[in-house]
C-alpha cells in the first residue's frame, strides 16, 4: 500500500481533530477532538514506521506510549469535566471564562504611583 | 633627645592625646581629664625646651620625603626659626590654659571627652602649621584646623545659633581656602618646591613669574583664616562656641595661622608691590571697621570678637609694611591678653548669668563676686587699649612704629602708601579699641541696679589660669628688647612720635567713652532690660549655653540691643545700628552668594523632579500600558488561545520554510 493513503488519512483525521478542539462548545467534544489529533499521530507513526522498515520498530513502540497516555490523559481530563458539570450544572467551554482580565480589577499588586497617576 | 626629636613631640603628643581622647572617652571617663590636660602641657613644655634649644642661632631646618609625587616632592619637613619657636610656646601655653580653664568650665559637660580631644587637635594641627617646612604639610594643618573650629563651635550644637555659626565658620573660610590651595600650587610650580625655605631662595633669585598673583591668592586664604575683610564674619558668629573655645580660636590657633603664614612667606608678598598696598587697604578696612562693629555689639564675647578681628588687622598692616618682627611681637603679646579676656568673659558669663552687656549695666557688686576676674580683666583691657606699661602698648607701638617707618619712605621697597595707610587706620583703630574697651569694662563692671546673682565661687583652676595669663599681659612688653635677635634684627622698641600719639588717641578714646558713659547710665534706671539665667548650681557651660540660646528671643538679635543707655550708641550716633549688624556685610553675601545659590538649588531640584523623573517614570509607565493593552486579549476562553498558537505555529512554521529554502535556493 501507497504511503499517500494513510498519510492523507491522518491530515483529515488531524484536521478534523482541530477543527473540533477549536470550535465544538461540548467539553467531552473537545476531549474526543484530541482524542482524534492523538490517533491522526499514531496513524502517522505506524504507517513511517512500516514505510521506513525499522528493525527496532520505535515508531509500533512508541504508538503504545501514546494510546496509554491518551488513555490517562482522558480519564483525568473526563473527571474533571463531570467535577466543572457538578459545580455549574454545564459542561459548555465558552462559559468557563474565569481566568479572563475582568475591565474593573487592576492587575495583582496596586502601586502607589499607579494610583497618582489615574488620579492626575 | 637632640633638638629635632623635641620639636616631633610637640605637635605629636597632643595628636597622641586627641586620639586617645576619642577613643578612651566612653569607655574610662576618668582618664579624659589626664588625657586632656596631660599632653598639652608636655607639648607647651617641651616647645619651651625647643625655644631654649634653638635660641638666637641661625633656623634649624630638617626634611625627609614623604613621597614621590612625580613631579614637586612632598616632604615632612621642620624649620625652626625665631618665629616658629616662639609662636609655639604661645600656642602650647595658651592650650594648656584652656585645657586646665576647660576642666572647671565644662566640669558638668555630658560631651566634654570629645570636646578636649578636639581642642588638643586643634593644638596640635596649629603647632604642626607652626613648625612645618613644607607648605603640603602646613596645609593638613591647616584644615583640620578648619575642620576642628567646624565641631567646636558648633558644641552647643542644640541651639540654633550655634549651628548656623559651625557651618559659617567652616563655608567663610573655606571660600578663602579654596584660592589659597591654588596659591599654593601657583607657588609650588613658580618655584619647584613645596619647601618653604626653596621658597624663599627662590624669591630671593627672582625666580617667581607671578608674584602678585600668588600673592593675593595666598591672601584671600589668609582673609578667611585670619577673619579679615571680607572674610570675617565667621569670627564674630563663632561666638556662640564655648568660652575656651573662643579664647583658643581667638588667641593663639586659628586666626593666628593666617598671619603666621603670611610672615613666614613675607618675601613672596613683598615681591609684589600691589600685594602689599591690597593687605595695607585690607588691614585699614579690617581694623576701622571691626573698631566701630565692637563699639555697637551688646554680646561681651562678640566685642572681644571684634577685637580680635581689628588686632589681626593690625598683624596685618604690620606685614604690609614689611615688619613681621612687630606682626610677631603683636600676635604674641596679643594671644596672652585676649586669651585672658576671653577665659575671664566666661567667669562674668557664668556671674552674671547673661552674656549680655546690656544686663550686666543693670547689676551691681559684679567686680565684688568676681574679684579675679575683675583684676585681670582690668588689666588685660588696658592691655587691648594699649596703655603703657603693658604688653599691648610695645607690640602695638611697634607695629605704629613700623608703618611710620614706611610711611616717612624709610623702608627699602615698601610702598609709602601701605604705610600712610595702616599707620592713619592704626591710630584710628587706636582711638576706637580704648573707647569700647572703656565701653566693655564700664558696662559690666560699673553697673548698677539690684545686686548681681551669687553663681558662688568660681573653681579655682579657672582663676588660676586667669592669674598664669596675667603674667605675660603685664611683662611680656619687657621682652621688646629682647626679640629682635629672636626675629629679623630690627628694632621693635616704640619710637616717641608714635607711642605719644598712640597713647594720646586712646586716652581722649577712653575718656570721651567715660564721659558719654557718664551721660548715658542715668537712663539705665528708666529703661528695665536683661533676662539672667539665675541658675546657682548648674554649671558655667550651661548658663552659657542659655544665654546664647536667649539672647536673640530676648533682644531681638544675635548682635544688639536696643539699649538707650549705652555709651557706644551716643557716640555712633545714627551709624549704631548699621554698626551692630556688622556693617550689612552678612546681608550683601546673602545677597550675592546666598541667593544664587539657592535660585540654582530650585533650578536644580526642577531639573530632576520634572525632567530628570519625567524620563524614570515613562520607563515604568510605558511597559504598564503595554500591558494594559496586551491584557485585552486575555478573553478566558481556551479556544481562543488556542486558535491564536495555531495561528502564531503557522505563521513561524511558513517563515521557517520560506528561509529555509530561500537561503538554500
Amino acid at each position: 500500500m501507497h504511503l499517500a493513503y494513510p498519510a492523507v488519512l491522518a491530515v483529515l483525521l488531524f484536521c478534523t481533530g482541530l477543527y473540533g478542539v477549536l470550535a465544538r462548545r461540548n467539553a467531552i467534544l473537545v476531549l474526543m477532538s484530541v482524542e482524534l489529533m492523538l490517533n491522526a499521530v499514531n496513524l502517522n507513526l505506524v504507517a513511517f514506521d512500516v514505510w521506513l522498515r525499522d528493525t527496532l520498530h520505535a515508531g509500533q513502540a512508541l504508538t503504545l506510549f501514546t494510546i496509554a497516555i491518551a488513555a490517562a490523559e482522558i480519564g483525568i481530563g473526563l473527571a474533571i469535566v463531570l467535577l466543572v458539570y457538578r459545580n455549574r450544572g454545564s459542561s459548555d467551554i465558552d462559559r468557563l471564562r474565569d481566568l479572563a482580565e475582568k475591565p474593573g480589577a487592576a492587575d495583582g499588586e496596586p502601586q502607589p504611583d499607579t494610583t497618582a497617576e489615574a488620579a492626575a | 633627645m637632640t633638638l629635632t626629636t623635641t620639636a616631633v613631640l610637640v605637635p605629636l603628643l597632643p595628636f597622641l592625646g586627641a586620639v586617645a581622647g576619642l577613643l578612651l572617652g566612653r569607655r574610662a571617663p576618668g582618664f579624659v581629664r589626664p588625657l586632656a590636660v596631660l599632653p598639652t602641657l608636655a607639648a607647651a613644655v617641651l616647645a619651651v625646651a625647643v625655644a631654649v634649644g634653638q635660641g638666637t642661632g641661625p633656623a634649624t631646618d630638617v626634611a625627609t620625603e614623604l613621597t614621590p609625587t612625580g613631579s614637586i616632592p612632598i616632604d615632612l619637613a621642620l624649620h625652626l626659626d625665631g618665629f616658629a619657636v616662639l609662636i609655639a610656646v604661645l600656642v602650647g601655653v595658651v592650650a594648656t590654659c584652656v585645657q586646665l580653664y576647660s576642666t572647671g568650665y565644662l566640669r558638668n559637660d555630658p560631651r566634654y571627652a570629645s570636646y578636649a580631644a578636639l581642642v588638643s587637635l586643634f593644638t596640635s594641627a596649629m603647632l604642626l602649621v607652626v613648625y612645618t617646612g613644607d607648605l603640603m604639610m602646613l596645609l593638613v594643618g591647616w584644615e583640620v584646623m578648619g575642620i576642628c573650629s567646624y565641631f567646636l563651635v558648633g558644641h552647643y550644637w542644640e541651639t540654633e545659633a550655634a549651628r548656623a555659626a559651625s557651618l559659617k565658620a567652616f563655608v567663610v573660610t573655606k571660600l578663602g581656602d579654596v584660592p589659597f590651595l591654588f596659591g599654593i600650587f601657583a607657588l609650588a610650580a613658580d618655584a619647584g618646591t613645596f619647601r618653604i625655605t626653596g621658597i624663599l631662595g627662590s624669591v630671593a633669585s627672582g625666580g617667581l613669574d607671578h608674584p602678585t598673583l600668588i600673592a593675593l591668592l595666598l591672601l584671600a586664604g589668609v582673609a578667611g583664616k585670619s577673619a579679615q575683610f571680607p572674610l570675617h564674619t565667621w569670627l564674630p558668629d563663632a561666638m556662640a562656641g564655648p568660652t575656651p573655645v573662643s579664647a583658643l580660636i581667638h588667641a593663639a590657633t586659628m586666626v593666628a595661622a593666617g598671619i603666621y603664614v603670611v610672615a613666614r612667606l613675607l618675601p613672596v608678598f613683598a615681591a609684589s608691590a600691589a600685594a602689599l598696598v591690597v593687605m595695607a587697604v585690607m588691614a585699614a578696612l579690617t581694623m576701622v571697621g571691626s573698631g566701630l562693629a565692637a563699639l555697637a555689639q551688646d554680646d561681651i564675647k562678640r566685642v572681644l570678637a571684634y577685637s580680635t578681628v581689628g588686632q589681626l588687622g593690625y598683624m596685618l598692616g604690620a606685614l604690609a609694611v614689611g615688619d613681621r618682627g612687630a606682626a610677631v611681637f603683636h600676635l604674641i603679646s596679643h594671644g596672652a591678653f585676649k586669651a585672658l579676656l576671653f577665659l575671664g568673659a566666661g567667669v562674668i558669663i557664668h556671674a552674671a548669668g547673661t552674656n549680655s552687656l546690656a544686663a550686666m549695666s543693670r547689676m551691681s557688686g559684679l567686680a565684688r563676686r568676681i574679684p579675679d576676674a575683675y583684676w585681670t580683666m582690668t588689666v588685660a583691657l588696658l592691655a587691648l587699649a594699649a596703655i603703657p606699661p603693658f604688653a599691648g602698648f610695645f607690640s602695638k607701638e611697634a607695629v605704629l612704629g613700623a608703618a611710620e617707618h614706611a610711611a616717612t619712605g624709610a623702608a627699602h621697597g615698601i610702598p609709602g602708601a601701605a604705610g600712610w595707610t595702616v599707620l592713619v587706620s592704626g591710630l584710628l583703630t587706636a582711638l576706637l579699641t580704648a573707647a569700647y574697651a572703656t565701653r566693655l569694662w564700664l558696662r559690666a563692671f560699673r553697673g548698677t541696679g539690684v545686686e548681681a546673682p551669687d553663681h558662688g565661687r568660681q573653681p579655682v583652676v579657672m582663676n588660676a589660669v586667669l592669674w598664669a595669663l596675667f603674667l605675660p599681659t603685664v611683662a611680656l612688653g619687657l621682652a621688646a628688647p629682647l626679640l629682635p635677635e629672636w626675629f629679623d634684627g630690627r628694632s621693635l622698641a616704640p619710637t616717641l612720635t608714635t607711642s605719644v600719639l598712640g597713647t594720646g588717641i586712646a586716652l581722649v578714646g577712653g575718656l570721651v567713652t567715660y564721659a558719654a558713659w557718664r551721660h548715658t547710665t542715668a537712663l539705665a534706671a528708666r529703661t528695665p532690660i536683661g533676662a539672667v539665667v539665675a541658675a546657682p548650681d548648674a554649671g558655667p557651660e550651661a548658663a552659657e549655653e542659655t544665654a546664647i540660646a536667649t539672647h536673640a528671643a530676648v533682644y531681638g538679635d544675635n548682635a544688639g540691643a536696643a539699649d538707650p543707655a549705652d555709651p557706644g550708641r551716643l557716640l555712633l550716633g545714627p551709624l549704631q545700628p548699621h554698626a551692630a549688624v556688622g556693617f550689612h556685610l552678612d546681608a550683601v553675601y546673602s545677597v550675592l552668594f546666598v541667593r544664587p545659590v539657592r535660585a540654582a538649588a530650585t533650578l536644580v531640584r526642577f531639573l530632576d523632579r520634572e525632567v530628570v523623573d519625567t524620563y524614570v517614570r515613562g520607563a515604568g509607565a510605558a511597559p504598564r500600558w503595554l500591558g494594559a493593552a496586551v491584557r485585552r486579549a486575555q478573553t478566558g476562553n481556551v479556544q481562543t488561545y488556542l486558535g491564536a498558537l495555531l495561528a502564531g505555529s503557522l505563521v513561524l512554521a511558513i517563515a521557517a520554510v520560506l528561509v529555509a529554502t530561500g537561503t538554500g535556493a
